[in-house]
């Protein structure tokens, strides 16, 4: 499943200008500020609103085409949408609501997407009488139900307080996980990226400024801004190489013979896993020093470092085997140990202080996720 | 304990108001989509047309449908000349005025609650695969249904209420066009029947208030089903 989009809408003062090209299955984030146009490339693909221009191609499905005057109703264009609030309606019961869109009404597959988000005992109940989180979940639900050959999600946990997030996230995953359809996520969130998104789109006043691997997203210069200075990261994926069950730690491939030791991730030897790593966690040394409480020490060659006068740190980017690490030293230190690109030093990252909320065990084939809990 | 008179009385207003709220409930909801849903030249001109019956003396309401719908009326010749139906002097030319002195409560009841309906719902259940005719009669519709309630119950009081477009467009004729208000007034006019019109006033209250009663539970029993 392909989906090609271009598309040209005059949205007040921004000029929405896109033109995306998505082969995936699985969670792809659009990714910037509000007011990024994000949700209005979800209504244009939806058929909420109408493009100015373009051509709008879901697998070999034209479902818009200015040129062709071609434009589909919603209706017609088999796209599931999860909004922002859940949209139930407040006249059907939960049941009526997951039933509204389904031509064939067969109780099974009902049973499974209940099943899968959690709401086989809120069936005979209204709206009125669930919470946030259950209502989104319904909306889903609902989504799912209509048999859509994509899915767009437009900021669904937007609504919700911390902790109904932290019970929706496991449900989106392990949807990513067992449907076969391309879902769109807009999203502002870093955390929603870290978790849920398998490739991402970053957008700013209207146009398409990177697409591609979150990790390489992320780790690049174009999501600095994204990031409170304090707290830069860079987010990591690699295998992991084995356990240790007397320690609780696992330990991670990042090359032939580096490793990174982590704490336990509850997911099999070989498994693909994510996680974000601090900039303020990683410390730079010339020689490893021994007897220290540091487990992880791994050689890396300085990439680029970057300071700004008026504050007192200073990040730099390392490379260790294919991973990209940042650290952030105080300029002090970078001036004393007359730091430069292209010399090979030792980085020391805390394995300690990865938190749990960091880690995404990200199963095989790489689009599934379980998170390590 | 009503007289024959009387029932025969009750039993015509209930008729009148019954088929003139039935009758222009459909077309007093396409009349109140329209004002909310939609912009175009001569809005404003439509809207006051369609509330002039409110602001209008009845008697003027009776008079313009005599001189269009009546047998000799401009409308109404051609009417009874190619349908055979006739408004003049029936009960159906009652029911008639009854309707269009009510029908801008009606559309306003209705409208009010059309424009409190949320689009987005609408939006939601275009992208679960339903059509807009679908969306109207699944959701729009059910949702505007206190409004409605209100709407069709406040235009059968009025209807029921009727008065002075009814005797001027169809006279006050026993058993045809003589509703509860126009036998009251030929009581009153007659020496020596306080009582009857007494009687009827009577009447005319319990109704009224029976038909209030029934929309409130009706309106409170949809909002709760409706959880608004």
């Amino acid at each position: 499943m392909t989906l090609q989009i271009t598309l040209e809408k005059q949205l007040g003062e921004i000029n929405l200008d896109i033109d995306l090209n998505l082969q995936e299955t699985g969670i792809t984030a659009l990714f910037g500020r509000s007011g990024a146009g994000k949700t209005s490339i979800i209504n244009l693909i939806a058929g909420l609103e109408k493009p100015d221009a373009g051509k709008i191609l879901i697998g070999d499905r034209v479902v818009f085409d200015a040129a062709r005057n071609i434009n589909l109703p919603p209706q017609k264009r088999q796209i599931g949408y999860v909004f922002q609030g859940s949209r139930l309606f407040p006249h059907y019961t939960v049941k009526g609501n997951l039933n509204y869109g389904r031509r064939h009404k067969d109780p099974e597959s009902l049973n499974t997407i209940a099943e899968l988000l959690g709401i086989e005992q809120l069936l005979h109940r209204y709206p009125a009488a669930l919470s946030g989180g259950e209502q989104q979940r319904v909306a889903i639900g609902r989504a799912l139900l209509s048999n859509p050959a994509m899915l767009l999600m437009d900021e669904p946990l937007a609504s919700l307080d911390e902790p109904r997030k932290k019970e929706l996230f496991p449900y989106i995953e392990q949807l990513a996980k067992e449907i076969n359809i391309p879902i769109i996520y807009v999203s502002h969130s870093l955390d929603e990226l870290l978790r849920l998104a398998d490739q991402m789109v970053l957008i700013d006043q209207g146009r398409v400024i990177r697409h591609g691997e979150v990790a390489d997203i992320w780790n690049s210069e174009a999501m600095l801004p994204w990031q409170p200075e304090q707290d830069i990261s860079v987010i990591l994926e690699a295998c992991i190489r084995e356990h240790s069950s007397r320690y609780s730690m696992s330990c991670l491939a990042l090359g032939d013979r580096l490793s990174l030791w982590t704490p336990f991730i509850d997911a099999p030897v070989a498994s693909r896993v994510r996680m974000r790593i601090h900039a303020r966690d990683i410390s730079l040394v010339r020689q490893p020093a021994e007897q220290s409480s540091i487990r992880n020490v791994i050689p890396v060659s300085v990439v680029d470092m970057t300071s700004t006068d008026n504050t007192s740190a200073c990040l730099i980017t390392l490379r260790a085997g294919q991973h990209i690490l940042k650290s952030s030293i105080s300029r002090w230190a970078a001036e004393e140990l007359a730091i430069h690109p292209g010399e090979q030093l030792f980085a020391q990252i805390k394995g300690g202080s990865i938190s749990r909320n960091d880690q995404v065990a990200n199963l095989q084939p790489s689009n599934a996720f379980l998170i390590a809990r | 304990m009503l007289s024959e008179y009387e029932i025969s009385a009750l039993l015509l207003s209930l008729k009148v108001s019954g088929s003139a709220v039935l009758f222009s409930l459909p077309l007093a909801i396409l009349v109140a989509w329209v004002l909310a849903r939609y912009h175009f030249p001569g809005k404003a001109l439509l809207d006051s047309l369609i509330h002039l019956p409110l602001v209008l003396p009845p008697v003027v309401i009776g008079y313009l449908l005599l001189i269009s719908m009546g047998r000799q009326g401009v409308i109404g010749s051609r009417l009874y000349e190619w349908f055979g139906v006739s408004f003049s002097f029936s009960w159906q030319g009652a029911a008639l005025a009854a309707a269009i002195v009510a029908f801008p409560l009606m559309v306003r009841a209705i409208r009010l609650s059309l424009q409190a309906v949320d689009i987005k719902l609408e939006q939601a259940a275009r992208t679960l695969g339903a059509s807009p005719l679908k969306v109207f009669f699944t959701i729009t519709l059910p949702l505007t249904v206190p409004g409605l309630l209100a709407g069709t119950i406040l235009a059968f009081a009025r209807s029921l209420g009727e008065f002075g477009a009814t005797i001027t467009f169809v006279s006050n004729i026993p058993g045809e066009t003589r509703t509860l208000p126009l036998a009251m007034f030929s009581f009153i006019e007659t020496p020596g029947a306080e009582a009857e019109a007494a009687r009827l006033c009577l009447i005319s209250i319990v109704v009224a208030l029976a038909a209030l009663l029934i929309s409130e539970g009706l309106t409170r029993m949809a909002q709760k089903r409706l959880a608004l």
